[in-house]
């Protein structure tokens, strides 16, 4: 099949996409670099023109020195870690949920992915108008109706608070992968598992969640990817205040608010960085379930 | 044990009537083969048997215990199904002992028992292996195997042999059978093809739209056909079924022949005709008759190899020891 000629064929008309990928990659990977090493606040007279001072690892440093750097690391592990029990968790069930069948079944699983349609800045918002508003908001009434006090959500409970608005967002999503992998799995395996003398819950564990194990993986590696950098919610909702600024928070913080685009960018370095170590970790732990 | 009754048993799927009120005695270590042409109801009476599917009135009694109520795993029967239905992440090993496992068995007795399945199925060398890296006839004795390990009163087979090649068909059908010798527990074996039927069963069921039209020994009703269905139904190839002035000659609305009971005769006698196809088989040969007595036309067998052209005449005369009679409503006669 593949002859000679159709290799080199296929290399030259891959050619063009290969390059433009790479150009949209390593432009900005390298721009962020060569900043990180430059001394470059622009409110101070900096700019590209006037030729910007080396400053070597000094930005790094600083960086890490910074008494929010651990902080913020924890803060972003913390929502990443939080999202995916609850979304995988809460995914599962609601899987087994959509899967049986009921009356409406259309119209509700088109209900539970409508979440993921809904702006990440406006769902924060309607969540801390709506839902979290210690004064009007929906559970400050609950509260008051049970006689207690109402809670401040956002300051008082910031991350769990910040952790429930982000898995509703993401679990329609993990809903989603996980039940057309449910609608895969053949119901032989389950009469015969009820055969078998298999309870509910052993038929759930020894066929349902293995038959999921890939799709549970998926899941987790795609979440990883995008609630690393989760950065609308925060912003609308607790402004990087009361523990929740995370890595990505921080270097928008450094760039825009300090207007310190080198210092900005040494952080970004980190942050490629914190992503690569969270991914070889999950590679390791759940990657395997990707091959076979 | 494991002595079955169907009781006046129905099954609807919504308003649909697919298993009219059923009786039906499976006796104990009997091999039980229902057969029928598809969509009959077979696998949903199987289904019902196993307490997989609800009946919708009628009581099933396993052991002379209502079963009706009870879930399939305290009815103490196995199956085997179509697809196999291994569990694909688990190793052959670990499917043959989940049934154990489910029971709470200890350890030890659980490998004891899985290695004797194995070594009864011949499954020894593959007992690490995931089910997707065997082939056909040994999944098909793995799902044999989870089935045999938890000594079930019964076992039910749903056209375990489907999905393998003839070859291999005619080999499991075998150990199916020797099994069955073996372990003298009763098995309910479903099937459209009725040379499993023949070969395999001590009691053949047909069924036609969820209803009996026989039950008997194959011979029985090879021998006896009931009526028109069951007599179209079992033999291979199909008895010829004759209608109008012949089959008046013989006092019935339809007269049954088969192939072998079917002479060639020399001109002037029995039925004319022109030889069509004619199948070889080399132990014997099937020569399909247009006769002019007849719209359709009819099988005739001669045995060995016979040198016979297609289109040359032919005579041929039914030995009427055999002859089938039924009436107009396709019941026998006499
Ligand atoms: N879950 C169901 N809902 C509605 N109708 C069903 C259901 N299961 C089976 N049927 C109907 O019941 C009838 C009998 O089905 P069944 O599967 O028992 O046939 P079968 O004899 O096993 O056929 P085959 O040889 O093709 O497997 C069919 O007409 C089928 O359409
Ligand atoms: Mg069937």
């Amino acid at each position: 099949m593949a002859t000679q000629n159709s290799r080199s064929a296929a290399r030259l008309m891959m050619a063009p996409a290969v390059v433009l990928f790479l150009g949209w990659m390593l432009i900005p990977l390298s721009m962020t670099l060569f900043f990180s090493f430059k001394k470059f606040l622009p409110l101070r007279g900096d700019s590209l023109e006037n030729g910007l001072e080396w400053v070597g690892f000094a930005n790094y440093t600083r960086f890490v020195g910074s008494s929010s750097f651990w902080p913020s690391v924890t803060a972003t592990l913390t929502i990443v870690a939080g999202v995916l029990v609850i979304t995988v968790i809460l995914g599962i069930l609601l899987a087994i949920l959509l899967d049986q069948p009921m009356w409406g079944q259309g119209v509700v699983r088109i209900m539970v992915i409508a979440p993921f349609f809904v702006m990440p800045t406006v769902s924060a918002l309607v969540w801390k108008n709506l839902f979290m508003d210690s004064v009007n908001g929906f559970f400050a009434h609950v509260w008051r109706g049970f006689g207690a006090m109402p809670v401040e959500w956002l300051s008082q409970a910031s991350m769990p608070s910040l952790i429930v608005i982000i898995s509703w967002q993401w679990l329609p999503f993990a809903t989603l992968i996980l039940l057309t992998a449910m609608q895969s799995l053949d119901s032989e395996q389950l009469e015969a598992a009820e055969m078998d003398g298999a309870p509910v819950l052993s038929r759930f564990f020894f066929i349902m969640l293995p038959h999921l194990g890939r799709a549970i993986t998926i899941v987790i590696l795609i979440q990883t990817i995008f609630l690393l950098s989760i950065f609308a919610e925060i912003f609308v909702t607790t402004g990087g205040a009361f523990g929740t600024k995370t890595l990505t928070y921080l270097i928008f913080q450094r760039v825009l608010e300090s207007q310190n685009v080198g210092l900005g960018s040494a952080g970004g370095v980190y942050a490629i960085i914190l992503a690569n170590i969270v991914a070889i970790f999950l590679m390791r732990i759940v990657g395997k379930n990707l091959d076979a | 044990m494991g002595r079955i009754v169907l009781n006046k048993v129905t099954k609807k799927f919504g308003d649909v009537e697919v298993i009219p009120p059923l009786d039906l005695t499976i006796e104990d270590g009997e091999f039980t083969v229902f057969v029928g042409p598809s969509g009959c109801g077979k696998s949903t009476l199987l289904r019902l048997i196993a307490g997989l599917e609800d009946v919708s009135s009628g009581q099933i009694q396993i052991d002379d215990t209502d079963a009706t109520p009870l879930p399939p795993a305290k009815r103490g029967l196995a199956m085997v199904f179509q697809s196999y239905a291994l569990y694909p992440h688990m190793s052959v090993r670990k499917n043959i002992a989940f049934p154990l496992r489910m029971a709470k068995l200890d350890k030890d007795e659980i490998t004891k028992r899985v290695e004797a399945a194995a070594s009864v199925l011949n499954l020894t060398d593959y007992l690490d292996r995931k089910p997707g890296q065997l082939s056909g006839g040994q999944r098909q004795r793995v799902a044999i195997g989870r089935a045999i390990v938890r000594e079930p009163s019964a076992f039910l087979f749903d056209e375990p042999l489907s999905n393998l090649d003839a070859a291999l068909r005619v080999g499991m059908r075998l150990e199916i059978g020797e099994l069955h010798k073996r372990l003298a527990t009763t098995m309910i074996y479903v099937t459209h093809d009725q040379v499993e039927a023949m070969t395999m069963a001590d009691k053949i069921v047909v069924l036609q739209a969820g209803v009996i039209e026989q039950v008997g020994s194959p011979l029985e009703l090879y021998k006896t056909p009931k009526n028109t269905f069951v007599a179209g139904f079992i033999g291979s190839p199909k008895m010829n079924l004759l209608t109008g002035s012949e089959a008046q000659k013989h006092n019935a609305h339809t007269i049954g022949i088969r192939p072998e009971h079917l002479k060639i005769v020399s001109a002037g006698e029995g039925w004319r005709g022109t030889v069509g196809v004619s199948e070889h088989l080399g132990s014997d040969t099937f020569i399909h008759v247009k006769c002019e007595a007849f719209p359709d036309p009819i099988t005739v067998r001669a045995t060995g190899e016979v040198d016979i052209r297609y289109g040359t005449e032919i005579h041929v005369a039914p030995d009427l020891t055999h002859l089938h009679r039924f009436d107009d409503r396709g019941l026998r006669l006499g």
